[in-house]
């Protein structure tokens, strides 16, 4: 009988208690996006005053965000995490068993999916806490915590391949400023289409970021929009597709075995 | 048919880019039960061998095979095979004694009943049960060596490699460790391949020695065949008085002392027959040594050099990422 389900669950056991016995593992991914949402929900206030702003509530446009900021942690998480492994010897530990390589990335980026599940229910609960209502109700939210599921899944898998390549913490960490600069250079404080700046507003259009926060936007604020789910989940699809391919490419050569 | 506990290797060579041959075309054969000490100084090319035995490592030429299947052709046979300690304790400091041991015993594939059991007899046959639930963060160096080697273990391998077990741990835990490891190889009939650097250990441990130096093996046999090859013992005496030095001249020729005057014994001469001659002359001696070769003194009659501080070279690196020269 196969082993594999036994070794993904181990490992994302392992991945999970571990994230667990680190509270700044977990505290921060949710304090700071959490954190962030009260200030620019404080400040930009205004602009919903914009004519053709989809929302009176801020708060409301703002909650697509930390979505997106507990995925970029949660890159940093499995990579970092991977990077560890992999210079204290642990990995080549997990070599010499029969373990198999997609076993190993399975039960690595369960964790992570695990731990970017709970962060996606307490941005919710903090989103419902202050009266934000999701417009595309129950299925929607349901909707929107597998969309989290897949974002962690994705931006972990690029984590990972990172690690898998540089064999650094370091260097995966160093990766942390570019993913930001393309969080702040998308749709994130105001909609496209109210954009002033033409540059701005093209690159936010060619920045795939900003389709995944439309896409959790789309479910708080205006429903079920299709174009807005088959963008997000098109574009979280082929980012994990095309991450985790480069990560199960670069693992055979990191075990060596 | 079960193939046998054996370690063959033939002309065995490893290479790194812009570096030297970590291992040059080296050949030997461990046999079933057989505790083999791989005995050198840093960078000798030992943590470089027990990679590439235990399909860590591709080899850049020649061949090896354990427990009959071949380190490069047969890797998961051999995995499945084999346990194996190696130099770093690669332990989560995060997980506790007991979790290490039921991650290991699943991703081994040991039916579930038995993983618990396995891993409660295992940490209580190398004394961690009562540390078993705390996190291996707060584990002495000694109770981690242990921990790998209990690791090692889970899946009952036939051949084990241990990568300077003992290395930094005090004298108590080396000895426990080595009674557990002449335990494997004599109850179990576990075949042990043991790199160490420290002479006593594979003095005390080993069946037979292999000494590698520069990526060579330099001698093999048993501990007594390599000492023998060296020479007889010699015994030294103090103080340096010339009619001792005439006493001992009797029982072999003489060798230098830095402190008194010595002899390398020849044929059938004993101790006591020294002693009784000193005694008939009625000469006073402070002390009265008889020091048998050691392995250091075949390290060095072979190398020119003594272990002890020899290993002043880098080891060769032994990241994973590295690939071979050609």
């Amino acid at each position: 009988m196969s082993n594999l389900p036994d070794e993904v669950y181990a490992l994302a056991r392992r991945s999970v208690v571990r994230t667990s016995r680190m509270p700044a593992q977990w505290i921060a991914p949710l304090i700071f996006p959490t954190m962030l949402l009260a200030v620019n929900s404080g400040g930009l206030k205004a602009v919903t005053h914009l004519p053709g702003f989809p929302t009176t509530s801020y708060v409301a446009f703002a909650l697509a965000v930390p979505f997106i900021q507990g995925a970029l942690f949660a890159t940093m998480n499995a990579g970092t995490e991977l990077a560890r492994d992999i210079q204290t010897g642990f990995l080549n530990r997990l070599a010499l068993t029969p373990l198999r390589s997609a076993a190993l990335l399975a039960g690595h980026l369960g964790g992570v999916v695990a731990l970017g599940f709970v962060q996606a229910c307490f941005y919710l609960a903090v989103g419902l806490v202050v009266g934000v209502r999701p417009a595309a109700g129950v299925a929607g939210v349901v909707v929107l915590l597998v969309f989290a599921a897949l974002i962690a899944l994705a931006f972990g898998a690029l984590g990972t391949w990172a690690a898998l390549r540089t064999g650094s913490g370091e260097s995966v960490q160093s990766l942390f400023p570019v993913f930001f600069v393309f969080l702040f250079l998308s749709s994130m404080a105001i909609p496209r289409n109210l954009i002033q700046q033409t540059w701005f507003r093209d690159v936010a259009t060619a920045n795939p970021v900003s389709y995944l926060l439309e896409c959790v936007r789309s479910l708080i604020i205006t429903g079920w929009n299709g174009e807005a789910l088959g963008l997000g989940f098109g574009i979280v699809f082929a980012m994990g597709v095309a991450a985790l391919a480069l990560s199960a490419h670069a693992l055979p050569r990191r075990l060596a075995r | 048919m079960e193939r046998p506990n054996t370690i063959e290797v033939e002309k065995l060579v490893r290479e790194f880019k812009k570096g030297p041959r970590a291992v040059d075309g080296i050949d030997l054969r461990v046999e079933p039960g057989e505790i083999y000490g791989f005995l050198g100084p840093n960078g000798a090319g030992k943590s470089t061998t027990v990679l590439m035995l235990t399909t860590l490592l591709p080899p850049t030429a020649g061949t090896a095979r354990v427990a009959g299947y071949d380190v490069v052709h047969e890797g998961p046979s051999v995995r499945a095979t084999i346990g194996a300690a190696l130099q770093e304790a690669a332990l989560d400091g995060l997980l506790t004694g007991r979790e290490h041991l039921r991650l290991q015993a699943t991703l081994q594939a040991l039916p579930r009943p038995e993983r618990r059991s396995r891993a409660d007899e295992l940490l209580e046959r190398v004394g961690l049960m009562e540390a078993a639930d705390r996190k291996v963060k707060g584990y002495s160096g000694g109770m981690k060596r242990r921990l790998d080697l209990a690791l090692a273990l889970v899946h009952r391998p036939r051949v084990l490699f241990l990568d300077e077990p003992t290395t930094g741990l005090d004298p108590q835990s080396r000895s426990a460790l080595w009674t557990e490891v002449g335990r494997l190889a004599r109850e179990d009939g576990v075949t042990v391949f043991l790199t160490t650097q420290y002479l006593e250990e594979a003095d005390v441990l080993a069946d037979r020695v292999g000494i590698i130096d520069h990526g060579h093996i330099v001698a093999e046999g048993t501990p007594a065949e390599l000492k023998a090859q060296v020479g007889r013992p010699t015994v030294e005496a103090l103080p340096p008085d010339p009619r001792i030095a005439d006493v001992l001249a009797h029982f072999g020729d003489p060798v230098p002392s830095a402190k008194g005057v010595a002899v390398r014994l020849a044929g059938n001469a004993d101790l006591a027959a020294i002693v009784r001659a000193l005694d008939a002359e009625q000469l006073q001696v402070e002390n009265l040594q008889l020091h048998q070769p050691s392995l250091d003194d075949v390290f060095l009659a072979k190398t020119g050099r003594s272990l002890e501080g020899a290993g002043d070279e880098e080891e060769a690196p032994a990241g994973l990422a590295m690939q071979p020269a050609a």
